[in-house]
């Protein structure tokens, strides 16, 4: 117990690992072993992380549970990992989804244990760039959790579609979209890597606290120019390479091709945690190292987020894949998150800008269960009857009256209904940002009514209307939700819900980090 | 048990309600009704508990029941949430039990619990009828059970949830928590029978329509609380915090802070209470199954609306210019929606319309600064409103009866043109809806109504609002005039067709409520009797305005009387109803209605001009610009573009440096020159010794020369 408490980052991080190497070594032919071993063996990274939740201490200043371990002697790089507040609420995302994902992933029947090998990987690549504490760790994980992913998508996407690149060439669309989704992200951080080597550089190593208290400081002129032009260079390039990744209006394109062709779980995983990856990049990262940029051009920032939440709502609204549908619904929320942060950037240490704050975290928190439900019940119908789209479907609901239950709750939580948990982060998002960016926040409302259009316009197609009678009968008959998918969404609906009821017992985790870091 | 404890109590039941049917119960109807009816019953009872409590409390406007708990950190401090009864929550908590527990009821009737299944009945639509053989053989049509019975009564058990907290609030927050229950609710409910597609987009209607007014009020409500870092309606409508409000400048229309935010949570209202220009979500509403739209229309969603304006009173009043939008939406609603009822046939359509004048009514009210009038009429209004929805669900239910016994389903039950001469076929329903429509009319004395109007044009006529006077007068003879014409087309003369011939008196569950209602919409206007009303005033007191006029910091006077207003509300209300009566009488077809007017029938064309102008272009928008143009083309275009670049840089390296420089010259160039070099030199490597002999004399001599000469 000991060596597991004082270890315990260290464990979170690489048992996924472990838990692949032993996949790797099971017998092909027994498909169900794997499964249930890599179901299984996902839970513990769970279970510690509960215990690092109960053990977590709110109201401490700094991180906590530190490890540090030399890794690149050469470059003083360590591998350093430490939790706060904000950190230790998407390392539960990370490990609540994974094991949900991968029960909601029994229905794969190709190459299991490769998927199921992969998807371990991921889960590391998403913990470290969570739990780094030391620049080039996170670079290297947030680049580790790529490969998996661009598999996943190329190798089990959906097999159906086509893209038309430009006239008379056309690639298959899974091919298309894991390719768009890695470079597009490689692509953006480029940038990022290079100013982190003149960081490492600059101060001969990579510790994110030292780090964020000396280039702070950092005055006169470095390479010729004025610090502050170095450092806005810097922060720019920082900003792209995340703003690539939450999606921001206009770098978003990548997200509904990505998130269409993936299976099923690894939709759930890419805008359950993935999409966060970029959030959190700004709250570790851009916030604490680019104070001054950060609020000078928070009102960049603000614009973007308004348009990705404007046109994110338009793009669904305007979809007849379902699934597509979903995934523009992540631009929108997401948006509501970058336009938390800016608010934050822009009038930090204030209580408007600590709400912001505390709305852009628990968003983040809270579109990843309602995503990663949505493209679940998008799966299970999808897998029912190969179809995605909307036109297809109709007046299913005296079929699968507990999926139509199941898929309305969902889809209410992601319109933000009160009483369910994405209306907490929004109102808190809103109240933030209206006293600091007054103007955005007004216009972000034309996002939050068409969100409601999109909503309905899927269950609308979906469950309401006359019965489609290809669905009733025969061989094409639509079955019910079963019961290992109810356990996939039951997990996620009761935390929906809880944190609707009594947002408390997380949001003062958050408040109380967000208090200490900005 | 301490009343704060069974406040916070009040709304839980229907909830556990709701989720106990939906997770356990929903296969079984009798169990289902009877969990929610209880439900429903306990709230009841509790309101009834708390209400007499509050009776029983001196000064207690300043002595509200409340308690709080922290609900949201933020920052170092907890943004609270709670729960208040004070005058005006507890008299509005006295109605909404009322009409939520006689609703609960009524459904059970409605829903024909105890009737076999339908034959052809189907889930997500209405059921058609169920054929039963009798002991002698003979088939007969009856109506048939609901199919999705047991999911009625668990979404109205949310509604419910929704209003007691909306109305147990002590902040605009969890107000506004069950404010958007209740829109999801009415969504559910409206959608109830969603495989018809009407319902279907009847159901997105109002969800839409009613979210552009939430999404203002989202707005307001985070200006509020930024504003004055609370949402508690205690904390707020103190004088130094309303003071800080009215001096904060807005750059929009000049308004101050105060006026902005209450101009803002206003939309909210316009959207939820159905205020033109939001209102034409309610009308299609009528989609949904008969108790929802007495639960939407009068006991709970839309009076919601005006019961979050009258709670924010405090704040609205102290900008005149949002005090003069307020009144005049409401009063021109009053009369814009009064004109379109008149020319409607279906008899619920009649009573939407309806319901939207009398809303107008009470925000012209609010506008005009008549507090308590407002308040008085909201509540009145509940009552016969419910009552005249559920009286006209129970006309339809008897028509249906006739309709199945004739088996000609083309006739359509809600039309009241295929109605007349119900009044001897359902007596109780006509009694009851005959008082219902002379409350509405407010039929001088007796009925409830009568009151409340005469209340609100009173204090409209002594605090010279003119214009509103006269168009609220106006408004009244139309009420009056289409109540008429609605109970002589349905009730009076002689049945205009075999369907109506007949109908059926409906089961003890749906009229009891209509008897219960009746008694609420004649005698709850008696308690708000003004002191100096000729004859009347004084003989019993005025306890409403004194009471609910109790919950602001400074009771509002009551104005003072004048024959003016009253000779008014009696030549309007007696008016129409007689011209209502006098046209109608002998009317047999729609043919005959001279008031059929095409920019009636459809409404001043609302409904297709917002389709023009608003939903065609939003999903043109959506798919054509947003989806198509500037993602599909822009975006993707210039990334493909850049992906197309490297691709032809990746190919000009390739064909033009790698292969002709790289590859051909120098990868292959030194190859051959190696190769070339090799095959020249081949000739001297013979393999004879010999000839390596003669070659390394001749090269010894060679250089044993050139040394010799050169360097010697």
């Amino acid at each position: 117990m000991e060596f597991i408490h004082a270890h315990i980052l260290t464990l979170i991080l690489f048992f996924p690992v472990l838990a692949a190497v032993i996949v790797l070594f099971l017998p092909k032919d027994k498909p169900q072993v794997t499964r249930w071993t890599a179901f299984a063996l996902s839970l513990i990274p769970l279970a510690l992380s509960i215990y690092l939740w109960v053990q977590f201490e709110p109201g401490k200043p700094g991180f906590q549970f530190e490890e540090k371990y030399v890794w690149y002697a050469a470059l003083n790089s360590s591998l350093h990992l430490g939790v706060d507040g904000i950190s230790l609420t998407m390392v539960l995302l990370t490990t609540l989804l994974t094991p949900v994902a991968l029960l909601a992933s029994f229905s794969v029947s190709d190459r299991v244990k490769a998927y199921m090998f992969l998807f371990l990987l991921l889960e590391t690549g998403m913990l470290g760039v969570f739990l780094a504490l030391d620049l080039l760790i996170f670079f290297v994980f947030w680049e580790v959790g790529l490969v998996p992913m661009y598999f996943l998508i190329n190798q089990w996407g959906s097999e159906k579609g086509e893209r038309e690149l430009w006239k008379g060439v056309k690639v298959q669309a899974r091919n298309y979209a894991s390719l768009k989704f890695m470079i597009y992200t490689m692509a953006g951080s480029l940038g990022l890597l290079l100013a982190i080597q003149l960081l490492g550089v600059l101060f001969q190593t990579y510790d994110l606290p030292v780090l964020t208290e000396k280039w702070t400081a950092l005055e006169g002129t470095l390479l010729g120019l004025p610090v502050a032009t170095v450092k806005t260079v810097a922060f720019w390039a920082f900003v792209v390479a995340f703003a690539i990744k939450v999606p921001v209006w206009p770098f978003h394109t990548w997200l509904p091709d990505a998130h269409t062709e993936a299976p099923t779980a690894g939709s759930m995983i890419l805008a359950g945690v993935l999409l966060k990856l970029g959030a959190y990049g700004f709250l570790r990262l851009v916030l604490p190292l680019y104070p001054a940029e950060s609020a000078r051009y928070a009102g960049a920032l603000a614009f973007l987020a308004v348009m990705a939440i404007v046109f994110g709502a338009f793009a669904s609204y305007g979809q007849k894949d379902f699934k597509r549908l979903v995934a523009y619904s992540s631009v929108n929320h997401m948006g509501f998150v970058l336009l938390g942060i800016a608010a934050a950037a822009k009038a930090s240490g204030t209580l408007d800008a600590t709400i912001a704050m505390n709305g852009a975290v628990l968003q983040m928190f809270n579109h990843g269960l309602s995503a990663a439900g949505m493209f679940f019940l998008v799966g299970v119908i999808y897998e029912r009857t190969h179809t995605r789209n909307l036109d297809d479907f109709g007046g299913l609901f005296p079929l699968v009256p507990v999926y139509g239950g199941i898929l309305i709750f969902t889809s209410m939580a992601s319109l933000g209904l009160p009483g369910l948990n994405g209306f907490v982060s929004e109102f808190l998002v809103v109240r933030g940002s209206w006293p600091i960016l007054t103007v955005y926040t007004a216009i972000a409302m034309i996002g939050l009514l068409f969100t409601g259009a999109y909503i309905l316009k899927g269950i609308k197609q979906v469950l309401h209307g006359p019965l489609n009678e290809h669905w009733a009968h025969g061989e094409h008959k639509l079955t019910e939700i079963n019961t290992r998918e109810i356990v996939v969404m039951a997990p996620l609906m009761a935390l929906i819900l809880v944190i609707g009821l009594y947002p408390a017992w997380i949001l003062d985790v958050i408040n109380k980090a967000v208090m200490m870091l900005f | 048990m301490a009343t704060e404890t069974i406040i916070w109590f009040l709304p839980l039941p229907p909830l556990l309600a709701f989720f106990l049917i939906v997770l356990f119960t929903n296969k079984n109807k009798a169990l289902s009704h009877g969990i929610a009816v209880g439900a429903a019953g306990l709230s009841w009872l509790g309101s009834m508990l708390v209400f007499v409590r509050a009776l029983g409390v001196e000064e207690f406007g300043k002595h509200a029941f409340e308690s709080v708990i922290n609900w949201l950190p933020t920052g170092e401090t907890w943004f609270q949430i709670g729960v208040r009864i004070d005058p005006l929550g507890a008299a509005v908590l006295f109605f909404v039990a009322w009409t939520i527990f006689m609703i609960f009821i009524y459904s059970i009737g409605y829903h024909n619990f105890g009737q076999p299944e339908g034959d052809h009945d189907r889930k997500g639509l209405p059921p058609h009828g169920a054929t039963v053989t009798d002991a002698h053989g003979h088939k007969h049509t009856v109506p048939s059970v609901e199919p999705m019975y047991s999911r009625f009564f668990a979404f109205l058990g949310l509604f419910a949830f929704g209003m007691y907290t909306l109305v147990v609030s002590n902040n605009l927050l969890t107000l506004f928590v069950g404010w958007e229950i209740m829109g999801l609710c009415s969504y559910l409910l409206i959608g109830f029978w969603y495989g018809k597609p009407s319902a279907r987009n009847a159901a997105i209607k109002a969800f839409m329509t009613t979210r552009i007014g939430d999404v203002f009020m989202l707005l307001g409500i985070a200006f509020l609380y930024s504003a004055t870092g609370t949402l508690t309606f205690s904390e707020i409508f103190t004088e130094e915090m309303l003071h800080h409000l009215a001096s904060i400048s807005t750059p929009i229309l000049g308004l101050s802070g105060a006026g902005l935010i209450g101009l803002l949570l206003f939309i909210g209202t316009v959207g939820k209470s159905a205020q033109w220009p939001l209102h034409v979500w309610l009308p299609d509403a009528m989609e949904g199954p008969t108790p929802v739209s007495a639960m939407i229309h009068a006991a709970t969603m839309v009076s919601a609306g005006v019961y979050a304006v009258i709670r924010m009173f405090p704040l609205i009043s102290l900008d005149p210019a949002t005090m003069s939008i307020v009144a005049f939406i409401g009063a021109f609603t009053a009369l814009f929606a009064a004109t379109i009822a008149v020319a409607q046939n279906d008899i619920k359509r009649v009573l939407a319309y309806s319901t939207i004048s009398q809303l107008g009514y009470m925000i012209a009210a609010l506008g005009i600064g008549a507090y308590v009038a407002a308040a008085f009429h909201l509540i009145t209004h509940a009552f016969f409103k419910a009552l005249l929805f559920l009286g006209s669900g129970s006309v339809i239910h008897g028509m249906e009866h006739g309709v199945l016994h004739t088996g000609n389903h083309h006739v359509d039950p809600q039309d009241m043109f295929n109605m007349g001469g119900l009044r001897k076929k359902m007596p109780i329903t006509f009694w009851t809806f005959l008082i219902g429509g002379f409350a509405l009319s407010g039929f001088p004395v007796i009925t409830a109504g009568f009151w409340s109007k005469d209340e609100i044009l009173a204090d409209a006529f002594a605090h010279g609002h003119w214009a509103v006077f006269i168009t609220l007068a106006v408004a009244a003879f139309l009420t009056a005039f289409y109540t008429m014409r609605q109970i002589t087309l349905t009730f009076l003369g002689e049945p205009r067709t075999e369907e109506a011939r007949h109908a059926q008196e409906t089961p003890w569950t749906m009229t009891l409520p209509l008897v219960v209602l009746a008694f609420f919409a004649v005698t709850y206007g008696w308690v708000g009797i003004p002191e100096h009303f000729p004859l009347l005033g004084g003989l019993v007191p005025n306890w409403f305005h004194e009471f609910v006029g109790s919950t602001l910091a400074e009771h509002p006077e009551a104005a003072p009387f004048s024959i003016w207003p009253l000779l008014t509300s009696l030549a309007v209300a007696l008016g129409g109803l007689f011209f209502g009566w006098l046209v109608y009488r002998n009317v047999k077809s729609p043919a005959e209605d001279k008031l059929q007017i095409p920019v009636l029938k459809n409404k001043w064309y609302f409904d297709e001009a917002y389709d023009f102008l608003f939903v065609k272009p939003a999903y043109w928008i959506a798919e054509k610009f947003t989806y198509l143009f500037m993602d599909r083309a822009v975006i993707d275009g210039i990334l493909h573009v850049v992906a197309r670049f490297s691709l032809f840089l990746g190919h000009a390296f390739r064909n033009y440096f790698d292969k002709p420089v790289v590859n051909e010259l120098i990868g292959d160039g030194t190859g051959n020159l190696v190769k070339a070099s090799g095959r020249g030199l081949r000739f001297i490597q013979t393999g004879r010794v010999q000839y390596y002999m003669v070659v390394s004399m001749v090269l010894l001599v060679i250089f044993a020369v050139l040394y010799y000469f050169l360097i010697v």
